[in-house]
């Protein structure tokens, strides 16, 4: 309890001093700021060290039976040494020997990424769009033109197609071709107003969390103990 | 000599100085938790869908979450996966943590005991959390060829061979669903390497800045719907009529927005009555 109050009330003073920075950059602030990333630093390695390097790589070459395996997996030295040879970067004149394990995950990454990417972005994202303007309800909705899902769909076409010619820049935008890329910006501006309204959103969640936290987990509590709660 | 003006109320609109509106906007926030006003929270088609998907599943099917966000994002992302998990435990759906934020694995483990805090579901038989893995795209795809050479050990360093949950799930054919809660592009990553390539069922929560990235997946069916920010959390929590988190931060969200919009109206109007005022000075 001791423990989880202490945490309760140091995070209360971080988040605290992160607020201060509205007024201006200041001591509390900078300090906050730099356990943040000293934290998460170390946070980071001991997790990769946990969950990474010890089942992946150091079990089964040193302990196999902690990951249930009969026999040490001695091909796993070759990408371990992939990986020390990452931080040859540090090393004055070794720099050269950490462009071959970057080299090696650059050409798997592209080699696996460039199809997937086609299926999943461009021929997933064409197909959808190949939609039918006219769209009848089913006999069992009681049939006739289903209008407010043709009228998505002739919307969706016109959008596509007016924004993509706003991005066509080997022709001048004058005459017709000027009209429907002005329909694009439309489109895009649409697109910006509701990315806005996402992101105010979404910082004032931000927001909502920190005040929930110190409302409900360490001002109301705090009260309680001291009885005024 | 002309008499100079003062500034006019108009001009104050267009220099509100930056405290007054910290100031409007922390009431506008901290307000309703003191005294709730409980708006309506109405309950968007992408979020129902995914609840559908989930309510149908059988007794028994195992779904995936993927803790893919950090602290930062845990405002709209935790009552989420608390509210999905809650809901799958309900349908005695199993569910299996992942994550590829090494702030997720521990984020993961404090979902689950919210939603398990009657302590009725057990962990390795109705939920387990498999841990952090780095290299996303390495990860995602080494899970649709066998989950257990990519996790070797859960979470508590328990071999995953031996937990009772995992025995009969080794690819994404046996996982019914996964839903990637995610702060960052790796719902994309799912999309391609889970869905595209080895045909998994993917839906999405992320924060409402990425909302609206997801739509076009959302659109083309490649997302079986999706939880955007706050809202989609208190749209979750109200399809499986257990408000929380998402709900209680519902209430600020609305008046807080309603203080934004009302403060960009003002100052726009302003904006048109100085510039007015200005033109006619200069016609006189």
């Amino acid at each position: 309890m001791f423990w989880h109050d202490l945490g309760i009330w140091i995070a209360a003073a971080l988040t605290l001093a992160v607020f201060s920075f509205l007024y201006r950059d200041n001591l509390l602030y900078k300090a906050a700021e730099h356990i943040f990333v000293g934290v998460s630093a170390g946070y980071w390695v001991a997790r990769l060290y946990n969950d990474v390097l010890l089942p992946d790589l150091i079990y089964p070459l040193f302990d196999p039976k902690m990951v249930k395996l009969a026999h040490p997996q001695y091909l796993l030295i070759i990408p371990g040494l992939l990986g020390l040879l990452m931080l040859a970067r540090f090393l004055p004149g070794g720099f050269w020997l950490s462009r071959w394990p970057i080299a090696f995950v650059v050409g798997v990454s592209t080699g696996t990424y460039v199809p997937v990417a086609v299926q999943a972005f461009l021929l997933d994202q064409v197909g959808a769009t190949l939609v039918p303007v006219v769209v009848h309800r089913a006999a069992a909705a009681g049939g006739g033109m289903d209008w407010a899902t043709s009228l998505g769909n002739a919307l969706l076409i016109i959008g596509t197609l007016a924004t993509l010619s706003y991005f066509y820049f080997s022709r001048p935008h004058v005459g017709a071709f000027g009209a429907v890329t002005r329909v694009g910006i439309l489109f895009l501006m649409f697109a910006f107003g509701a990315a806005f309204g996402y992101t105010v959103m979404a910082r004032q969640s931000l927001l909502i969390g920190r005040v929930e936290f110190l409302i409900f987990d360490w001002i109301r509590p705090t009260l309680a103990a001291l009885g005024a709660g | 000599m002309l008499q100079e003006q003062g500034p006019t109320i108009w001009d104050r609109l267009l220099r509100v100085p930056r405290w007054v509106i910290y100031l409007i906007i922390a009431a506008a926030v901290i307000f309703p938790f003191l005294h709730p006003l409980r708006f309506p929270v109405e309950v968007s088609q992408r979020t129902r869908q995914l609840y559908d998907y989930i309510d149908k599943l059988p007794p028994g099917s195992v779904v995936c979450l993927a803790f893919d966000y950090g602290p930062s994002t845990m405002a709209e992302l935790q009552p989420m996966a608390v509210a999905v998990t809650r809901h799958c435990f309900r349908n005695n759906l199993a569910v299996a943590g992942v994550a590829l934020d090494p702030w997720g694995a521990a984020l993961c483990d404090a979902a689950f005991a919210t939603a398990n805090s009657d302590g009725k579901k057990k962990e390795h038989v109705d939920f387990v959390n498999l841990g952090y893995k780095t290299g996303y795209s390495a990860v995602i795809q080494g899970m649709g060829l066998n989950i257990h050479e990519v996790y070797k050990l859960d979470n508590r360093k328990t071999p995953v061979g031996d937990i009772p949950l995992m025995k009969n799930v080794r690819t994404y054919q046996d996982l019914a669903i996964v839903i990637d809660l995610a702060s960052s592009s790796t719902p994309q990553a799912w999309i391609a390497f889970a869905g595209a390539r080895f045909g998994a069922t993917v839906s999405a929560g992320v924060t409402a800045v990425m909302a609206l990235d997801m739509y076009p997946y959302l659109q083309s069916g490649q997302l079986v719907g999706m939880l955007g920010g706050l809202k989609g959390a208190a749209e979750y929590e109200k399809l499986i009529n257990q408000p929380d988190q998402g709900a209680l931060g519902m209430d600020s969200q609305n008046l807080a927005h309603g203080a934004i919009v009302l403060l960009v109206l003002l100052a726009n109007l302003g904006y048109v009555v100085t510039r007015r005022q200005a033109r006619r000075r200069q016609e006189r």
